[in-house]
């Protein structure tokens, strides 16, 4: 087993270091068309390069510490099974609010955005599921519409 | 200097003791011991939910209210850890260790009892801590220059990412991260948009709320779902009568507290070291200097009180670097700073002067919060204990209609809510490659200053890199930083490791 799980850590870190270096590069190239300037009268493009070149160095220490280090360091994390499920239940409710929200109103957007995103836990039922949203939608409506006064219309079309 | 400090707290008090003050204190508290109690609930989450709600209040109000979630949850969060054994707020992990023990002796009411004075005697050395140190602090630090600034935050960035948890190096990667976060939006002194990538709504940069919500909100979820274990309440009806410790536990216990609210006093000094390492290192020492360390985890009430007295005094002793030098220690501190900015407030050693209400009623209102709590912990213990069993299926989905709400609320703009989901998933994908995102929000929020401070001292110095070195005060912050890194490398290679934390609900905090 513990091969495996130094193996399967060291990977993590391979690939943590790899989007550390990405983002550093990225940041370099994009900030290479503002304007760079000197030490002494800097530019816009200035500080982002340097966090670059910064990030970038980082990105490839984490992965030299792994490749160096028996990658029992780090502080355990547990491997639970992807949850594809329950993940896609709770980015579905916030994006139900915005398109329900944009075009039908608060109401409508709230009961979505709880009732989907309650679907993702193994344990819930449609039925507590529905009831929770009726809830939430009520006391939620009730204080975002009545008491706080939010701008996005309780209901509408289109 | 005692007598203009003890003046100034009682104008404190007048301010904190102003009706609608008070009921914003005890909004916030209240908030914080609910969400303290609650499993797999986060008090950054929390916090960035409210910040939408304060745009319209006056900004001593609003800081109270924060500020009120931020202490609160310490107490709600130590009736998790002993109650049911889950830390679910990580200064707290520690005291499960012997507060679970007693609860499964009978004993778990008098733990929580001496928890909560405990917890009252460290809130209030560290409000005393704050009340005579900060303006000391602050006479010092409006000599700045803009070096002496820029090597300060530098050391403040370093010590925030490399001393809290996981590997060092990944910490310094997700501050760097942060600032190029902070970057985003219109460049101060030119206007040119920087990394908005012709996207309008960038360029007033990333919202802060969207930020904070997106990593502890949606990546919190998104890491704990389905992954609470099942909440075991048997043990856990405490009731009022049996909170009182007795003559023999008091007396045992009180040293202790004695001790943790020293030892968590002197963390709140080192900046970078929050509350979870105060309570780590203090239980360390007890079971050290005890007579009869093997007792310890065994229900010991000196491994309660110890930890808890230094957790509260080192989370109060936290407001020092964040209200009278701007320099935050902890992502929490980095979301208070945030909400004092959008109150059109500079952070920064000119805050006591400027804003003597934000300061002073600040911290009165600490004392009248946590007597607050003390009210509400000991008789209401029931409900708290029954607000235990809340199932993580009803709260998380509440949860992200608060986010969605709130994050659309600060701008009436449903952009903001995609940019959370986007954020959340990127916050999860860092989460899983090992990442702790705390220190994104110290990069983000410090970021803009540390890039104006920095191109400052080079113009003043026509872009010599050697001022850092030159003027002493910087010197010395530059020093520390080096210090620090060596120091890291130095433990790494012998192989000593920071206390080990557990994979919890609420681990991005």
């Amino acid at each position: 087993m513990k091969p495996l799980r130094n193996l399967l850590t060291q990977k993590r870190d391979y690939y943590a270091g790899g989007l550390m270096t990405l983002i550093g590069v990225g940041a370099i190239l994009e900030a290479r068309h503002y304007n760079v300037g000197t030490l002494f009268h800097m530019g816009p493009g200035f500080f982002p390069i340097i966090l670059g070149v910064v990030m970038s160095g980082l990105g490839v220490l984490i992965a030299g510490v792994a490749a160096v280090a028996d990658a029992e360091d780090d502080d355990q994390m547990s491997y639970p099974k992807p949850e594809w499920f329950a993940w896609l239940c709770i980015l579905a409710g916030p994006i139900f609010f915005i398109i329900l929200g944009s075009y039908f109103g608060l109401l409508p957007a709230t009961f979505a955005c709880v009732f989907v995103s309650a679907l993702g836990d193994r344990t819930s039922t449609l039925k507590g599921s529905l009831i929770l949203a009726t809830a939430v939608t009520v006391f939620g409506v009730g204080l975002f519409s009545y008491v706080l006064q939010v701008s996005l219309p309780m209901w509408r079309w289109g | 200097m005692v007598s203009s400090a003890l003046t100034d707290l009682w104008y404190g008090f007048g301010i904190a003791l102003e009706p609608h003050n008070v009921m914003w204190c005890f909004v916030g508290v209240l908030i914080g011991n609910i969400v303290g109690v609650l499993p797999g609930m986060g008090v950054l989450a929390t916090i960035s939910i409210l910040l939408p709600l304060t745009f319209g209040m006056k900004p001593v109000g609003a800081i109270l209210m924060l500020a009120g979630v931020f202490y609160g949850a310490q107490y709600g969060g130590a009736i998790c850890s002993i109650l049911l054994n889950l830390p679910c707020h990580p200064p707290h992990a520690v005291t499960c260790l012997d507060g679970y023990p007693m609860t499964k002796q009978g004993r778990g009411g008098v733990a929580l009892g001496v928890t909560v004075i405990g917890s009252f005697i460290g809130a209030s050395f560290g409000i005393m801590e704050m009340t005579f140190l900060a303006p000391i602090l602050v006479q010092v630090a409006l000599q700045f220059g803009p070096s002496e600034v820029c090597s300060l935050m530098l050391l403040g960035l370093l010590a925030g990412s490399t001393l809290a948890r996981g590997s060092p190096i990944k910490g310094v990667a997700m501050t760097v991260f942060g600032l190029l976060l902070g970057i985003v939006g219109a460049d101060i002194e030119t206007g040119t948009p920087r990394f908005a990538f012709g996207i309008t709504e960038l360029d007033d940069g990333v919202e802060i709320v969207a930020l904070a919500l997106g990593l502890f909100g949606i990546a919190e979820f998104m890491n704990t779902v389905n992954q609470t274990a099942p909440i075991d309440t048997k043990y856990a009806n405490v009731r009022l009568r049996d909170m009182w410790p007795s003559k023999k536990d008091f007396k045992e216990a009180f040293p202790a507290m004695i001790r943790g609210t020293f030892l968590g006093s002197l963390c709140a000094l080192i900046p970078g070291t929050g509350p979870t390492i105060a309570s780590f290192v203090s239980y360390a020492v007890e079971k050290k200097i005890s007579k009869n360390p093997e007792t310890f985890g065994h229900g010991n009430i000196r491994g309660v009180a110890c930890p808890e007295a230094s957790t509260h005094s080192s989370v109060q002793g936290d407001f020092i670097p964040t209200m009278s030098l701007g320099i935050p220690g902890d992502a929490v501190m980095a979301l208070l700073l945030g909400a004092l900015t959008i109150q059109g407030i500079v952070p920064g050693p000119q805050l006591i002067s400027q804003h003597p209400d934000v300061f002073w009623g600040l911290i009165a209102s600490f004392w009248i919060g946590n007597i607050m709590l003390v009210i509400l912990n000991v008789p209401m213990i029931g409900i708290w204990v029954k607000l235990l069993t809340i199932p993580y299926r009803y709260l998380y989905p509440s949860a992200m209609f608060f986010i969605c709400i709130g994050v659309y609320s600060t701008n009436n703009d449903m952009f903001q809510v995609g940019e959370t989901v986007a954020i959340g998933i990127f916050g999860y994908i860092l989460l899983q490659l090992g990442f702790h995102p705390a220190p994104i929000l110290l990069g983000f929020v410090l970021g803009p200053r540390f890039e104006e401070n920095f191109r400052r001292a080079m113009l003043i110095s026509r872009g010599d890199l050697t001022v850092f070195l030159q003027r002493p005060i910087s010197a010395f912050f530059v020093s520390m930083c080096v210090l620090l890194i060596v120091a890291q490398i130095f433990f790494r290679a012998r192989g000593g490791k920071g206390p080990k934390v557990l994979v919890v609900p609420g681990a991005a905090e």
